[in-house]
């Protein structure tokens, strides 16, 4: 009979390297991810201009010299100290607001330090004065 | 003569499903790979204990003070400069969140006419950059 004889062949697009090619692609990526750690203490700034009369006796003043002593309330303190008496000092009034002022050659580090005390209270009263 | 043909087993392993296991991945990677664009300053971060993971990346803008530079995005700035870009960001993206990476040795002078100039861009949502204290 002059019928062709049905083509035993099947045709394959050989898949083989395509394991390949995602190998390729997953180590590029490997070596280029990065997990980003960058932690920090979030803040947010007022708006300019923004000046509000407060009472003298809902203030706490923390005063940061450059040498890095702390004066709270013109009391001298440790800074590890803070956080407690910050805390007694806010259970005795509710609305206190905790104003932090730094000398302008004190170290940031200081700042960071006092600032984590003062955050680790959970009050969310805080002000940064302007340094002098 | 009674041979034995020998029994030819070929065991395989199949492997047709590498390919997909190798695509999970490299999803995987795609999808957690935010490419690192700028190196910034060398810059030793202060420690403290109550740090917060930044929530978005993407909303992130870092600003590198290493006392004697401010850069930003690879640019050294004067500071007075500081507050055109931070404006010109934060009318890309209003949800802008500025990271600042100081030096522990920075005096706060600095650090307050950043704050001025944040300010006056509008950016009032920023982040102290610092290590986790090892308490």
């Amino acid at each position: 009979m002059l019928v062709d004889k049905k083509k035993d062949r099947e045709i394959v697009i050989p898949t083989s390297s395509m394991a390949d090619i995602a190998f390729i692609l997953l180590i590029f990526f490997l070596v280029t991810t990065t997990m980003n750690t960058d932690k920090g203490i979030p803040m947010v700034l007022p708006p300019p201009g923004q000046t509000k009369e407060v009472p003298k006796k809902n203030i706490c003043n923390i005063l940061v010299n450059s040498q890095g002593d702390v004066l709270l309330g013109n009391e001298p303190i440790q800074i590890p100290n803070i956080k407690t008496e910050l805390e007694r000092r806010m259970a005795e009034n509710e609305n206190l607001i905790i104003s932090v002022k730094t000398d302008l050659k004190t170290s940031y580090d200081y700042f960071i330090a006092v600032l984590d005390q003062v955050k680790m209270t959970g009050s969310t009263r805080v002000s940064i004065a302007e340094p002098e | 003569m009674k041979f034995k043909k020998k029994s030819q087993v070929t065991e395989e392993i199949p492997t047709a499903s590498m390919p997909d296991i190798i695509f999970m991945l490299l999803i995987f990677f795609m999808v957690t790979t935010v490419l690192k664009r700028f190196t910034g300053l060398p810059v030793t971060l202060p420690e403290a204990e109550k740090i917060e993971k930044i929530e978005s990346r993407r909303h992130t803008s870092y600003i590198w003070m290493d006392g004697a530079q401010i850069s930003c995005d690879d640019q050294i700035l004067e500071v007075g400069q500081v507050s055109d870009v931070v404006y010109s960001k934060l009318i890309a993206d209003p949800q802008l969140l500025i990271c600042l990476k100081g030096d522990r040795q920075i005096e706060m002078e600095v650090l307050h006419k950043v704050h001025e100039e944040l300010r006056a861009a509008g950016a009032l949502r920023i982040n102290y950059s610092t290590k986790l204290k090892a308490s």
